[in-house]
């Protein structure tokens, strides 16, 4: 015996169904995530390869960081800042009288702050091999070409990102939540970047 | 914006033939691009396997041909040992990254997840399509090997260094392994953007009324798959990008100080740790058993409700299972290093957790079984497989109980019964899963029944055939005989040579049998029985839509779920059960009992 439900028995609005309605944005904030979790995975496997492969003879090589990495971490902090900047100003963009034009200078900023910090690291590789030490001189270059080398991918990545997010601003159709992806993923490079600035300042 | 023109806006309707079947953005056209490479590949596979088995109990008999192909792996059709290494290797990386990652994960779950869900498709279709390419470009790569050089690389699926390290180390060492190893790369980019995707999809694109709970047990199964999988490939990219520095770069990640091969010592690496591979390898390749059998187990579990006719006795209990079996797959991969010079004291923190994740598992198989009674079970091709690979799954692990052990193990290891236990338990059971799902989503993805009787021979040859082929495994492991021998010459392995013969002869009708699947696949999807919406009379979505669905699924309709998904064994207005979508209230439930 059947009868027909009228309303549907949902009690309440489960995780993720309040998301449909709008799920055009949200699915890049969580792809987002999901793939920082991957990252964060393939840095960990890097680091505890690194620890494992100290330990396994005592052929580590301390040697001295290029100064010009520290200017690299200043430029890459303050990109995080002007993104928070454009952030901000695209919030009230509906109420601005000046329209997108805020926005877009601040995501310039950041995306010249972004390709400074990389000239910056090639420039710190450049010096690196200036001074004999290059990817297979020791176990510590080793590791740290193979960090820095695959952060600054990630953030050429960064930069692909804000290049999309910038030119969909000047086509008028930049979602919040396609902006809030990219800002995540910018400032977990950031974040990312200091942590391997520590560990290698540690290590090495 | 209305939620159908949100939904509408997704991606446009593919025009022209490239947009339609190649490059294509619809995930059903990627689950099935996913299942034909995973077809291409375990043919290959199996016919490397095939030539294997006839080497090893004729080892001097010349194989037709081969000489021609491969004059200098099989010189006079001949193997030599180091061929039959590399065809080793080969027939492992093809069947276990290409076959059981490939079909029942990424070919089925890009197929069925984002209908089961009551998506229009998945999140990142552009991902998607790169997921599958990528994916392709890295068989490519991989087969590529075959035809440069020397020939494949030999160190095995394992690729244990220092062997994977050194180009010099021996036949297929030198292009053929870093082929392996780029190819393996680049498999881990094409996994983590499908991993990425079916996390997403699964959490933010579910129908109006599927809550994480109304998700049948199969889309369960992708869903954590992925999970691990994001995880688990995250790990091996690492590992693969280190291997790839150290035969191109120079480096010394893996290649401890003071190695000698081939007579040379070698003098451009040192202070490497070989058992670091070892660990980030089988970090993932734990997982990655898992990642092959838990879509298998949730396709079974699917199939085994629909042929029951009654839910599971835990819909909830299995669901946990899975997640357990998901999560203490992260804990124990060191039980596949008890013989590789770690800490002694660390085989037993890792044998702990294996006899552990023993329980989730035995649950598992007990709700499977204890389920059947009192069942109105429906014999059919789908639910033999299914059945098939429950027994498969148990006896593959019940074996796992004694390698678990370090004591047991160091005995064991290097003989045929591991080669027993995981072709049981991961490699055929996982296969019982794929053909299982064949016939039971055939009708679905091609819009034509599969022939039942010829289903039923294929099972009752496959199941007979690959206990005969891996049964007596276990047997020839008790009794010392060593793996990765190309040829029993040894006096105490001559006894044994009929029981090989034996295993050989059964591998050739096993596999002659899969001929007649592929026979029944391609006959009819061209001339099979138009298939029915819902053939199986099953409850889920993906029953809801025509066979095969429109492009964009629902044909623009917004399905809207109202029960959990297996409501069978009730009185329903289509018979003896009620589809998720159906607004009917259902007023008894089965057994009887009366609704909360």
């Amino acid at each position: 015996m059947a009868t027909t439900l009228q309303p549907p028995p949902i009690a309440k609005v489960p995780f993720g169904v309040r998301r449909l309605k709008q799920y055009d944005s949200e699915a890049p904030s969580t792809g987002v995530w999901v793939g920082l979790a991957a990252i964060t995975m393939t840095f960990a496997a890097f680091t505890s390869a690194m620890v494992v492969r100290e330990g396994s003879a005592n052929d580590w090589r301390h040697f001295a960081f290029p100064t010009i990495l520290y200017f690299n971490t200043l430029a890459l902090i303050a990109s995080s800042f002007t993104l928070q900047v454009a952030r901000k100003r695209f919030a009230s963009l509906d109420t601005s009288a000046t329209g997108a034009a805020p926005t877009l200078r601040a995501l310039y900023g950041t995306l010249v702050l972004g390709c400074a910090f990389v000239i910056g690291q090639y420039a710190a590789w450049q010096q690196l091999r200036s001074e004999g030490l290059y990817l297979s001189s020791a176990p510590s270059s080793s590791f740290f070409y193979v960090f820095t080398v695959l952060h600054a991918l990630h953030v050429i990545g960064g930069l692909c990102g804000l290049l999309y997010v910038i030119s969909k601003l000047h086509r008028a159709v930049l979602r919040r939540n396609t902006l809030s992806a990219a800002s995540h993923y910018w400032h977990f490079m950031d974040v990312l970047w200091i942590y391997l600035l520590l560990l290698l300042w540690i290590r090495i | 914006m209305s939620e159908v023109s949100a939904h509408a806006a997704h991606h446009a309707p593919p025009q022209g033939f490239i947009r339609k079947n190649v490059f294509s953005l619809d995930h059903k056209v990627i689950g099935k691009q996913y299942y034909g490479l995973g077809l291409l590949a375990v043919l290959i596979g199996m016919v490397l396997s095939w030539a294997m088995r006839i080497h090893l109990v004729w080892p001097n008999a010349a194989i037709p041909l081969l000489g021609k192909i491969v004059p200098t792996g099989a010189p006079g059709g001949v193997i030599t040992p180091e061929y039959y290494l590399q065809l080793m290797t080969m027939h492992g990386t093809l069947m276990v990254f290409f076959v059981l990652t490939n079909v029942p994960f990424a070919g089925f779950g890009n197929y069925f997840l984002p209908i089961q869900i009551g998506a229009e498709d998945m999140a990142f279709p552009r991902f998607n399509m790169m997921s599958f390419w990528v994916t392709f470009v890295g068989f490519c790569v991989l087969v590529a090997a075959f035809f440069v050089g020397d020939g494949p690389a030999l160190s095995g699926w394992t690729a244990y260094a220092p062997l994977s390290a050194l180009p010099s180390a021996g036949p297929g060492q030198a292009t053929g392994q870093t082929l392996w190893a780029v190819s393996i790369a680049i498999f881990c980019i094409g996994q983590l953007l499908g991993s990425l995707n079916f996390i997403t999809t699964t959490l933010d694109l579910r129908a109006k009324g599927m809550t994480l709970m109304r998700m049948p047990i199969c889309t369960w199964a992708w869903f954590i798959t992925s999970c691990i999988g994001l995880l688990a490939f995250a790990v091996l990219l690492p590992a693969c990008i280190l291997l790839i520095l150290d035969r191109l770069a120079g480096t010394s990640f893996f290649v401890p100080s003071n190695l000698v091969v081939s007579d040379q010592l070698i003098t451009q690496h040192s202070g490497g740790s070989p058992l670091l591979w070892q660990h980030l390898f089988w970090f993932f390749g734990h997982p990655e058993v898992y990642i092959a059998i838990l879509p298998a187990a949730g396709i079974v579990s699917h199939i085994l409700i629909t042929s029951y006719r009654r839910p599971l006795l835990s819909h909830k209990v299995v669901i946990y299972c899975m997640m357990a079996i998901g999560f203490l797959s992260y804990m124990v991969w060191g039980h596949h290093m008890f013989l590789s010079g770690m800490n002694p004291f660390s085989a037993l923190v890792f044998s702990f957790p294996t006899l552990v994740i023993t329980i989730p598992a035995t649950i598992l198989t007990l709700i499977w079984i204890g389920s059947l009674y009192g069942s109105n079970l429906q014999v059919n091709s789908a639910s033999l497989f299914a059945l098939g690979f429950v027994s498969m799954f148990v006896t593959g692990g019940i074996s796992g109980f004694f390698l678990a052990q370090p004591s047991i193990d160091v005995y064991l290891h290097g003989t045929y019964f591991v080669v027993g236990h995981f072709h049981m338990v991961m490699g055929v059971a996982a296969i019982f899963g794929m053909f299982a799902g064949t016939y039971f989503w055939a009708p679905k993805m091609f819009g034509h029944m599969m022939n039942e009787t010829l289903g039923k021979i294929h099972f009752w040859g496959t199941f007979v055939g690959t206990y005969c082929i891996f049964m007596p495994f276990h047997y020839l492991g008790l009794v010392g005989n060593v793996r990765r021998y190309s040829a029993f010459v040894d006096d105490y392995l001559a006894p044994l040579m009929p029981v090989h013969k034996f295993i050989t002869f059964a591998a050739l009708f096993t596999g002659a049998v899969q001929l007649i699947f592929l026979f029944n696949l391609i006959y009819s999807r061209f001339k099979g029985k138009p298939a029915p919406d819902n053939p199986w009379h099953a409850t889920s979505l993906e029953w809801s839509v025509p066979s095969p669905p429109p492009w964009n699924n629902f044909g623009g309709r917004h399905p809207v779920v109202y029960h959990d998904p297996y409501q069978y064994g009730i009185e329903g207005s289509t018979g003896d059960y009620v589809m998720q979508d159906s607004p009917e209230q259902i007023q008894t439930v089965r057994d009887d009992k009366k609704l909360p």
